[in-house]
């Protein structure tokens, strides 16, 4: 019985850069995790669902557009909303730090802005992740 | 939550759970599989599979739209390769089908080989039993980008689907043996490049020598998939292919030849467990070691000592 750590890496909103999220995603992979990468331009609505289906233990957002204060809260609740009470929910991108007190307060469990090591982000979800 | 019970009232984070637990061989999944399999059998299951590139994720999301249009729900298990090093993977068809993922008629999971060399994963079987009990009319089976040898598919699946793209090689890489003799259909993706009719010419070569043809002819049909072209006449063909082998019988052989594989890999795998609790987490096996490296015995009369004090048990 193998319980293997797996994954949503998802972009939410309109931004169309996801080199970032490429390189986390790639980060993830080598550290023996099941990465599912949706692509770019999601709807809060698509994420939850994809989270859903694929069952994943973390759903990790990447973001550039500003728009993280309206969405990382409503994937949440739709996440939560689905039953799934366990997912650790994770942001990243271009985020200022007088932002991130809200999007924890709203159930974000972290917040990576630029220059974050991706070891970080994997120490972060092995010691965080319920599985 | 009674995920089995759950599943199938067409509770869809119960379908999730119950394709991890599947996945990750938890003790409850034989539970869960004991109650659904009952239900099975319902389901088409229709296999994709070509090399890395060829469109198949695209095609998937295409045929699942047309399919939808008649009414038909859609289950689809894709699968991408685990890395052989890490044991991570990307797990990337999603991309592709975004459009179906708030369609309450589809359902869609994505499963990494880990370390299955056959283009699927040991439990993708499972995982299609899993949709065909929670009532989907289709399931799709997506295989890794593969190469040549990968042919699990034609096991798992009752109509296999081969994608081709012009421009991979020469006519002799058609008479090569292995994925391109699975299809019961081929698909030739990408239809508007160059090569694309010297393609359908190679395959038809290599189907008129075939000698093992029988009264079904491998269909071949150009589409681009990502600009839905020939999506309905592909369609149209895996139909065709499905009424003919329920016709004449074949489809009940293809299953129960599926079941019998099935039948010897769950019991194989007991065999397995109940070595490795009995001999090997045991010590057991380790003090043979140590009376066979001193020549004090030989591994041919240990084994079929222990043979016979399994089969007594």
């Amino acid at each position: 019985m193998e319980k293997k750590i797996r994954v949503l890496v998802a972009k939410p909103g309109l931004d169309g850069h996801d080199r970032g999220a490429k390189v986390v995603a790639r980060a993830l992979r080598d550290a023996g995790f099941e990465v599912i990468y949706t692509g770019l331009r999601q709807t809060p609505e698509q994420i939850a669902e994809a989270a859903l289906q694929e069952d994943v233990n973390v759903v990790a957002m990447s973001i550039l557009s500003g728009a993280h204060g309206h969405l990382f809260p409503k994937v949440v609740d739709l996440v939560r909303g689905n039953g799934m009470t366990d997912t650790l929910i994770i942001g990243g991108g271009v985020i200022p730090d007088g932002d991130i007190p809200a999007l924890k307060e709203a159930g974000v469990a972290e917040v990576f802005t630029p220059g974050t090591p991706t070891s970080d982000v994997v120490n972060f979800i092995k010691e965080n992740v319920k599985l | 939550m009674d995920i089995a019970k759950e599943l199938l009232k067409g509770n869809r984070l119960a379908l999730s759970k119950a394709i991890t637990a599947i996945e990750n061989e938890y003790p409850e999944a034989t539970e869960i599989m004991k109650e659904i399999y009952p239900h099975t059998g319902h389901a088409y299951v229709l296999g994709i599979t070509g090399p890395p590139g060829a469109g198949k994720s695209t095609l998937t999301d295409k045929i699942t739209r047309a399919y939808r249009a008649q009414g038909k729900t859609v289950g689809i298990v894709a699968v991408d390769p685990t890395s052989p090093f890490t044991g991570g993977a990307i797990l990337g068809d999603r991309i592709r089908m975004n459009e179906l993922t708030l369609d309450a008629g589809v359902f869609i999971r994505s499963m990494g080989t880990r370390g299955s060399l056959g283009g699927l994963s040991h439990k993708t079987a499972d995982a299609v039993k899993a949709m065909d009990a929670f009532g989907k009319d289709i399931v799709i089976v997506e295989t890794v980008g593969v190469g040549q040898s990968e042919v699990d598919i034609v096991k798992a699946a009752d109509t296999t689907m081969v994608v081709l793209i012009p421009g991979m090689g020469d006519d002799i890489q058609a008479i090569k043996a292995g994925i391109l003799e699975i299809g019961d259909l081929y698909c030739i993706n990408k239809s508007d490049l160059d090569g694309a009719d010297k393609l359908v010419r190679e395959i038809n070569m290599m189907l008129d020598l075939d000698s093992f043809m029988t009264d079904w002819r491998p269909p071949i049909t150009k589409v681009i998939a990502s600009q839905n072209e020939g999506i309905e006449d592909l369609i149209g063909t895996v139909e065709k292919h499905r009424a003919y082998i329920e016709g004449n019988g074949e489809l009940t052989r293809r299953r129960t030849k599926r079941t019998r594989d099935e039948m010897l890999d769950i019991l194989n795998s007991g065999i397995n467990n109940f070595v490795k609790g009995q001999i090997v987490d045991s010590g057991r096996l380790d003090e043979y070691v140590e009376k066979i490296r001193a020549h004090d015995t030989d591994p041919y009369t240990v084994v079929g000592g222990l043979m016979d004090e399994m089969l007594k048990k």
